[in-house]
């Protein structure tokens, strides 16, 4: 990639012209507007940010997260039945999800032959599922789980929805941590005598735990913000307790702000921004401890 | 641990020494579990269609299926009761083409700067910026579209009727947001993978950056490119949470996105709420719209797979 010499010594030639003739405006204007179409994401999403915070001002502080919702008396009213319930919900959800997309990832990358029919058949489910619409997995909650199984409108029901829902989210986030372990290490171990489920569980799955740990709370922080399968559960409008078990009904935040939304009167726009704010809480935490884990245990091989 | 064992047996020169000494169930029984897991994921889709299928044909055997698919009205829930599914797929594909008019020239603009203009340093400004975009709840639009920018439209307004409380208009705009971390992160992948190559043979050439960017890389990441906006549009047309909130409730069979319509899902969703009882054929509506919703996103899922594979094995 040598720059082209020039010879300082050479008065007689005329001066070589190096310079272009300067940026065309049309290559300006092409930059100017790439670079505005990702100004336009920047400024929607501050705008955003600051418009939630300005109408939740008056109502952050602590009657948003002591006390439960009231229809009649706004202006006293809480979330605390649904942050509760939020941290029910996903808690199961991540019981659920995460070992089932784990292992499911393991055996793709580790064991399965992509050549074989079936292993194509369940790539292409997963990839598929991925893009599903959120509601559709209501469907299955409502009709299958909820009804057909017979869980009714409980937290047990919601958590498998949606431990369904992010599970391709899981299993494509673990494979790439899988993938990106290099292959020596398991040739390594493989040469000194350990079987494959010895090489997995001693080095690959070690050195795979921080992304995949990374890919999981991204995961479960899709699931803390859905509403639409939860919305098709039905039942979950006015619960003013908190969960007891997996077993009782409950209610979370994104179906809290929805209902708070539906309502005319204005005090129900300050109290669904500050239950905003809440959520945005939760998420922004679990976003930085995915990014912290990133950074502090990522491995570059 | 085994190595003596093994030493003696090759001293006595025993025939079976390649194979294992013992059979490891321990080894059998982890891949049955790690199979069973992976069936999970093939097992919801059976649950997908298994809720979709028993209902939809018990609707479509009360409902023609030309009524349903030609009908003009959209009553389902009132009586007496209407079935033509036309106004909810309309005011889909409105709101989806709002987004995408929104969504696909940022998110392919975004998609290019980060790819072929953006330092490294700007890059790691912008692409958590995109992500948060993508992690915002859905819930949090629909309420941003309804009570920041429909009210901002209807106070700015410079033509003569100015929008509906519920429009398509604000749903559409804001899921065009909310779809571009996805048409710019697919699309920036694509990118990514055309070699370099080809990059510095048209610079090389005297390609200016923006010639390379659009007639050197964005042709060669077509495919992905493609599979992104498809896989958008399937996201648009799933989206369900800022349409229930900003576009409204209202079946609408109409091309003017100043007024408030009911998508698909905004009809499930609100079906939903207002908890039908089993078996009825309003409940049944749910899945026989729900299996339209399926069908559909299914087609587009599928293109955008196979378009993502068709550029993985060209640069791959």
């Amino acid at each position: 990639m040598g720059a082209p010499v020039v010879t300082q010594d050479a008065p007689a030639l005329p001066p070589p012209r190096l310079k272009g003739r300067g940026t065309p405006l049309r290559e300006r204007f092409f930059r100017l507007g790439l670079w505005a179409s990702l100004a336009v994401g920047v400024v929607f999403l501050a705008g955003l940010l600051l418009y939630v915070v300005v109408e939740a001002w008056p109502r952050l502080d602590s009657r948003i997260w002591s006390n439960f919702p009231d229809i009649i008396d706004p202006t006293n009213a809480g979330a605390q039945s649904a942050i509760m319930g939020t941290l029910w919900v996903i808690a199961f959800t991540a019981v659920y999800c995460l070992p089932t997309g784990i292992l499911a990832a393991i055996y793709l990358e580790e064991y399965a032959d992509p050549d074989r029919w079936w292993n194509k058949v369940i790539e292409i489910n997963i990839q598929n599922l991925a893009a599903v619409p959120s509601i559709v997995y209501g469907i299955l909650g409502l009709g299958v789980i909820s009804r057909g199984l017979g869980f009714g409108q409980t937290v047990l029901t919601a958590s498998l929805t949606l431990s369904l829902l992010v599970l391709p989210i899981v299993i494509i986030a673990s494979r790439e941590a899988i993938r990106a372990v290099p292959q020596s290490i398991r040739q390594a171990s493989l040469a000194l005598g350990a079987t494959q489920w010895q090489t997995i569980w001693r080095q690959v799955l070690p050195a795979a735990v921080p992304g995949m740990a990374t890919g999981s709370i991204l995961a479960l922080s899709r699931a803390i913000g859905e509403a639409a399968p939860l919305l098709l559960l039905g039942g979950l409008t006015f619960i003013t307790f908190n969960p007891t078990g997996i077993q009782s009904e409950f209610t979370v935040l994104p179906i809290q702000i929805f209902n708070w939304i539906s309502q005319s009167r204005a005090e129900f726009v300050a109290l669904a921004s500050a239950a905003i704010v809440i959520l945005l809480v939760i998420l922004l935490a679990m976003n930085s401890l995915a990014i912290w884990l990133r950074n502090r245990y990522a491995r570059r091989w | 641990m085994s190595v003596p064992q093994q030493r003696q047996r090759t001293a006595s020169g025993t025939p079976g020494f390649l194979k294992r000494s013992q059979p490891r169930y321990g080894e059998q029984a982890v891949k049955v579990l790690l199979v069973a897991a992976s069936l999970v994921s093939v097992l919801t889709t059976v649950g997908i269609v298994v809720a979709l299928i028993p209902p939809t044909r018990d609707f479509f055997a009360e409902i023609g299926i030309g009524e349903f698919l030609t009908g003009t009205e959209w009553a389902a829930l009132f009586n007496p009761p209407e079935f033509g599914v036309l106004p909810l797929v309309g005011a889909t594909l409105l709101i989806t083409l709002i987004a995408l008019v929104v969504a696909v020239p940022l998110g392919l603009g975004a998609a290019v700067y980060l790819s072929e203009y953006a330092s490294p340093r700007t890059r790691t400004v912008f692409k958590p910026v995109l992500e948060v975009l993508a992690g915002i709840p859905t819930v949090v639009y629909g309420f941003f579209a309804l009570k920041a920018i429909t009210p901002f439209l209807r106070d700015h307004w410079w033509f003569d009727e100015p929008p509906q409380i519920f429009n398509a208009l604000s749903a559409g705009f804001v899921m065009g947001i909310m779809i571009i971390p996805t048409i710019a992160s697919l699309s920036e992948d694509a990118m990514a993978a055309v070699p370099r190559a080809l990059r510095d043979g048209a610079f090389a050439l005297g390609s200016s950056r923006m010639q390379v960017s659009t007639r050197v890389v964005f042709p060669a990441a077509l495919s992905g490119i493609v599979a992104a906006v498809v896989l958008g549009i399937s996201r648009a047309i799933g989206e369900t949470m800022i349409v229930a909130i900003a576009a409204g409730l209202r079946p609408n069979l109409s091309w003017n996105p100043l007024e408030g319509m009911q998508t698909m899902t905004a009809f499930i969703a609100a079906a939903g709420i207002g908890d039908v009882p089993v078996g009825s054929i309003g409940y049944k509506t749910i899945f026989a719209v729900g299996s339209l919703l399926f069908v559909l996103t299914l087609v587009m899922n599928l293109i955008s797979i196979r378009l993502v594979r068709k550029y993985r094995e060209v640069y791959e």
